[in-house]
């Protein structure tokens, strides 16, 4: 037992848990833990919005499978940080924010919880359907405890966020401490091994299948699956899709790779898993956005379906072969089975109808006009960038061009915002990535609109020196909006016109960052390669064509056999 | 691919840690899902620090699977089950509040009261207060009987349940 003020007892509580930094802004309610931050060992990076602070955090986690820590004051700050708490929630990161609030008792009586009081926020109630765990601590000698419950419980099973709310009065208050305490949480066990029956049902099924296929989701990179996944494939001569959430989970320069699956899909991907007749789903939880219309999906196949999370099993398609338990452990053991009963399959006619279907669709994309044409731009930046560089994007055309286009071999090296699709998370993410991993570069593939969102970052990456590179593919548009009028409202552009508002170059040097702007991939090469050694943050501006729609795509509400364009 | 099953109630029981926000936490996950609470009551067990929430939800099978795998998320749900309604004793408690301005009409309510085993709980000048305990099939057959009187005010409970039997649910 150590007798210590709330306030110390949470910076020393995150100091076990290894937090080295903290993304955040400080306000009125959280102040005695900022007083205590200024003299501790973890560095505390001062965003201009919390939304981005949280995104940060996000992306620090994604980058290095730490989890990621932010922090805001009651009241406003802490409601800001909720877009960015959703959207960890949505992909399954593992963020701990820390929020300020009123007091609970005061003798001045108004300002305490309850009372409506100045930069009250019932931050509980307002993030209950969009965290893992969330808690308000009432008196400071529970803080350690909480503290190692919400790092616990937001990185282990399924990960996803965690918040903890704490009322000023707790942080200055002195209470025993005791840290070594053991962590009992009779309400939560994640299952981390497979059962063994479903193991040896789901080898069979893959053992007799004739044109096997995988659906790699997020999962399969939060388990660190991917080198289970790579021999498995490898073994079964299994092509491999991947979701947003997915890509980075199987090399995609592999001959046994189609890319990304669904809306956005590459047209060999999106062809073949309609052909599949076993279905082998890792961690993923069958989204809309790569399934289509669920009735047309994999209308032949049998399912097995790998998830940490029971309730994702079933809740979208109906599953033969339900497996609860850890991806890297269930895929280990799959393989384990498979490998002394297999009989060869390198020229199985499967594997080579993968082959054909690849090559018919290879090649594509190869219109010109006078802009730079985006597939181009991305495939150029793949060359430029070395493999363990990390790509992060914001929502959109943008993000679609690079899920098509991005080739992407390592996991945690394609980070972008997949269930809830926050324009604005890129620039924070990366800023978040480049702390985490400062050995690899980091570029931000943006549109001129997401950018807009949260650009404001650029003093903190200037200030804070992390040096990223910013790519505004700039069409003066919200161009997936814009993309969707062209294509279903009949060319009714409402609401989507940007007008190049405002310059990005000046902007950017406003900042005290550099900007570039480029009209030619020869251009762009050179202005990419300078950004790589640049000690600040880089925004390259890239003219695109406001018409430019990114192909294929399948319309909301068709299946996947309705891929249209491209 | 598609579920088509048939809509009807059905029992979950579940153990609670017996805190602030744990029924907020638990009515906010059904509102977010857009499952149908029929009923629910709440109350502590025979362990201080745990509360049983009996809840009945109106579904097909695959809604019902799925309250209950999003339930087990919920850290502060300790044990969800689903009752079989073969062997369980469900109750309700329910106050009914009828007009009787004659002799007659009391006269008859406090028969059929007797015949339920429903007891007269409150008189005034005007009315009668029964309260009636059982299954909701019973209660509402007794409300059915009630109606012609005139029905001023009804307070049920919603269903608590248990299963039968020696076993029984303990958490360490």
């Amino acid at each position: 037992m150590v007798k210590m003020s709330g306030a110390q007892a949470l910076v020393e509580a995150l100091e076990r848990q290894n937090v080295e930094v903290i993304f955040g802004i400080v306000g009125g309610a959280i102040l005695p833990i900022h007083d205590v931050l200024y003299d501790a060992g973890i560095r505390h990076i001062l965003t201009r919005h919390e939304q981005c602070a949280a995104h940060a955090a996000d992306g620090y986690a994604r980058a290095s499978e730490r989890p990621g820590v932010c922090m805001a004051t009651s009241g406003p700050g802490a409601t800001n940080l909720v877009t960015g708490i959703a959207n960890a929630y949505l992909d399954s990161s593992p963020v701990v924010a820390f929020t300020g609030q009123v007091n609970t008792f005061s003798a001045n009586s108004s300002y305490m919880i309850g009372r409506d009081a100045f930069q009250e926020a019932d931050i509980i109630g307002i993030t209950t359907p969009i965290t893992k765990y969330n808690c308000q601590v009432k008196k400071a000698s529970e803080i350690p405890r909480t503290v190692k419950l919400a790092f616990h419980l937001a990185t282990t099973g399924r990960p996803g966020p965690a918040l903890i709310d704490l009322p000023k009065n707790v942080q200055t208050e002195t209470g025993e401490m005791e840290f070594s305490e053991n962590l009992e949480v009779r309400g939560y066990r994640p299952k981390s091994e497979p059962h063994p029956i479903q193991v040896k049902k789901a080898v069979k099924l893959l053992l007799e299948a004739k044109r096997p296929i995988v659906l790699a989701g997020g999962g399969v990179i939060s388990s660190n699956a991917f080198p289970e996944l790579l021999e498995l494939a490898e073994l079964l001569m299994m092509p491999v899709a991947t979701t947003l959430m997915g890509k980075g989970g199987f090399p995609e320069n592999h001959p046994l790779s189609l890319g990304n699956v669904g809306m956005h899909g590459t047209r060999a991907a999106n062809k073949l898993i309609l052909e599949a007749d076993v279905l082998l789903a890792v961690g993923t939880r069958f989204s809309d956005r790569t399934t289509g219309t669920l009735d047309e999906f994999c209308p032949d196949a049998k399912f097995i379906h790998i998830d940490i999370d029971a309730a994702e099993i079933g809740k979208n398609v109906k599953v033969d072969i339900p497996i609860v338990a850890d991806a890297k452990e269930t895929l280990r053991l799959i393989h384990q089975l498979s490998v002394h009963q297999l009989k060869q399959r390198e020229n199985s006619p499967w594997f080579n109808r993968v082959k054909e279907v690849k090559d018919h669709f290879e090649g594509e994309n190869n219109s010109s006009d006078c802009y730079l044409k985006p597939p181009l731009l991305i495939k150029e930046l793949r060359k430029i960038l070395p493999l363990n560089a990390i790509l992060t994007t914001e929502v959109g055309q943008n993000q679609m061009w690079a899920a098509l286009h991005f080739d992407t071999h390592k996991p945690r090296t394609f980070i972008s915002s997949g269930g809830l699709g926050t324009m604005g998370f890129g620039f924070p993410a990366a800023l978040g990535a480049k702390v985490a991993c400062p050995g690899s570069a980091v570029v931000d593939l943006a549109g001129d609109g997401s950018f807009r969102m949260t650009e404001q970052e650029l003093a903190c990456s200037v200030m804070e020196e992390i040096p990223v590179t910013v790519i505004v593919l700039n069409n003066s548009m919200l161009g997936m909006v814009a993309q969707w009028q062209r294509l279903f409202y009949n060319r009714r552009y409402s609401a989507v016109e940007l007008k190049s508002v405002p310059d990005f170059v000046r902007l950017a040097e406003a900042y005290g960052a550099q900007g570039v702007r480029v009209g030619s991939l020869k251009e762009f090469s050179e202005a990419m390669k300078k950004a790589l050694k640049s000690e600040v943050t880089t925004v390259i501006d890239v003219p695109i064509s406001p018409e430019e729609d990114v192909f294929p795509m399948v319309p909301a509400g068709k299946g996947l056999n309705g891929t249209i364009g491209g | 691919m598609i579920y088509l099953m048939k809509e009807q109630n059905h029992i979950i029981s579940t153990i609670v840690e017996h805190k602030p926000g744990v029924l907020y936490t638990v009515a906010n996950l059904f509102r977010r899902r857009g499952f149908n609470i029929e009923s629910i009551s709440v109350g502590p067990t025979e362990q201080s620090d745990l509360a049983r929430m009996t809840i009945t939800v109106k579904g097909d099978e695959r809604t019902i699977e799925q309250v209950v795998k999003q339930l087990n998320k919920l850290i502060d749900v300790i044990k969800v089950s689903r009752l079989n309604p073969a062997s369980i004793v469900t109750r309700e408690l329910a106050l009914i509040k009828v007009r009787a301005l004659d002799t007659k009409v009391r006269s008859d309510v406090i028969n059929y009261a007797d015949i339920f085993r429903a007891r007269v709980v409150d008189v005034s000048s005007e009315s009668l207060m029964v309260e009636i305990t059982g299954t909701s099939d019973k209660i509402d057959a007794f409300l059915d009987l009630m109606k012609p009187f005139g029905v001023k005010e009804v307070a049920r409970t919603g269903i608590t349940a248990l299963s039968r039997g020696v076993k029984s649910i303990k958490i360490e």
